[in-house]
């Protein structure tokens, strides 16, 4: 019997493993760095337009928007930079405030979830949802993205300030599909129960904080001037 | 095989069904199974891949003389994983939507055992040119093996097809196909079937030649 043994092969000198190893190594940052510099302000503007097409989407009567920002003392201002999570005011072609579009995030099922919602001064209601950013069980929980019943909390779902001004009035939770009785409660998805739940206590929250603010802050934002260029 | 002259055209050919990269070498199991529960995501999902395969089998044949053995696997690791850093950033500039419902599944190519394994054991040892005709190859049949799931689930599913409505309202979607136990019975059906179409080859090349003496 004559089986070949396992080849034996020289072994490597320790510069022709150095040069492998940091040349690849240089090659393939040289690669990152190129297409993440050609690629950004493809993704920024892709980004950006996003954001803006999902805004408009979801307050469809403003024309134009105005990031803000909170102050230490509660007030609202301009924001000189976007800020990760943004607010942003809507204006009508004639410059009058329409709505509110607020981001806010919060742990779903499987992930962050990342959602817009518009407010309306209006009718104390949330008027708008869409997902920004969800890794939900696909075919499940990602249903809060299409789902007509469950869009249909949106036409109008109560926001009304207690009569100081400083919370909701109602709490929104989410309930049961098909169980919704009160303007403020989301009527949930079956096979999708911790996804919805989730969606309700997001909009608790953010809406808890930010709908008092706004409230507060807009009659100092109802007009803004047009300007002639635009 | 031995010793005999593999044609260029084979080297395309074969990953195509006789080393289907899924239903034959059953390799990249987590992508397969996990992004195929809509065709578009499975049709998304298997480019990418034929992409990055099709890189890092060019750059790892080119490279072949230069990589010593010992250092092999972490030099394709790395060519791999900056190739999958890439087609991330190419996805999002094309379209944010896309690269949204990919989601976590593009970073995860780098782990795709496929890309690892022609890489070690095909690229390595072979010419550029015919790296290129395999990597094509076995990509190909990837994304056809992901198509062929993801249409099964889709329509099972949901109903739809590339998200437009075929079956009537009335039709019950099966809810367990688009989660992960439905591609685990996509892909048991799909083998049971392409084994079942082999098997019946063979009996019938072995008749072949026993008739022939």
């Amino acid at each position: 019997m004559n089986i070949p043994g396992p080849i034996q092969q020289p072994p490597t000198s320790a510069w022709s493993m150095y040069r492998a190893i940091v040349g690849i190594g240089a090659m393939c940052a040289l690669l990152i760095v190129t297409v993440y510099q050609t690629t950004a302000d493809r993704i920024r503007e892709n980004q950006e337009r996003f954001l803006a097409a999902a805004v408009s989407q979801i307050l469809p009567a403003a024309q134009t928007t105005v990031a803000v920002v909170q102050t230490e003392d509660g007030r609202l201002e301009e924001a000189v930079e976007t800020p990760a999570l943004p607010v942003f005011m809507g204006y009508n072609a004639d410059g009058e405030l329409v709505g509110a579009v607020v981001t806010a995030q919060g742990m779903g099922y499987q992930d962050n979830i990342r959602v817009l919602y518009a407010y309306s001064f209006e009718l104390d209601a949330i008027v708008g949802f869409k997902v920004l950013d969800s890794k939900e069980t696909p075919g499940l929980g990602d249903k809060i993205e299409k789902e007509p019943h469950f869009l249909a909390n949106f036409e109008a779902l109560d926001a009304t300030l207690t009569p100081d001004g400083d919370a909701l009035l109602h709490p929104i939770v989410t309930v049961k599909q098909g169980q919704k009785l009160q303007p403020w409660q989301l009527d949930g998805i079956t096979g999708a129960t911790i996804t919805s739940e989730a969606i309700g206590n997001i909009l608790n929250d953010s809406a808890n904080t930010w709908a008092p603010v706004l409230e507060k802050n807009s009659h100092a934002f109802a007009i803004r001037e047009i300007s002639e260029e635009q | 095989m031995l010793g005999k002259e593999v044609s260029t055209t084979d080297e395309f050919v074969k990953g195509l069904w006789r080393e289907n990269p899924v239903f034959i070498q059953v390799l990249g199991l987590c992508p397969a199974l996990a992004v195929s529960n809509t065709a578009i995501n499975a049709l998304t999902m298997g480019l990418a891949t034929t992409f990055v395969l099709l890189m890092s089998g060019m750059s790892v044949s080119a490279l072949r003389n230069f990589i010593p053995r010992e250092a092999r696997i972490v030099s394709f690791i790395c060519i791999i994983a900056s190739f999958v850093t890439a087609v991330d950033y190419l996805i999002q500039a094309i379209s944010i939507e896309l690269s949204r419902s990919l989601g976590a599944f593009i970073a995860l190519i780098v782990v795709n055992c496929l890309i690892l394994g022609r890489a070690e054991a095909f690229a390595s040892k072979n010419t550029f040119g015919r790296s290129v005709l395999d990597a094509l190859g076995m990509g190909v049949g990837f994304t056809v093996a992901l198509l062929w799931i993801g249409v099964v689930r889709e329509i099972l599913g949901s109903g739809s097809l590339f998200g437009v409505a075929l079956l009537p309202d009335t039709f019950q979607t099966w809810t367990v196909m688009v989660l992960p136990s439905g591609g685990f019975f996509a892909m048991a059906m799909w083998l049971l079937l392409v084994n079942w179409v082999n098997e019946r080859a063979a009996d019938a090349e072995k008749r072949a030649q026993e008739a022939t003496p």
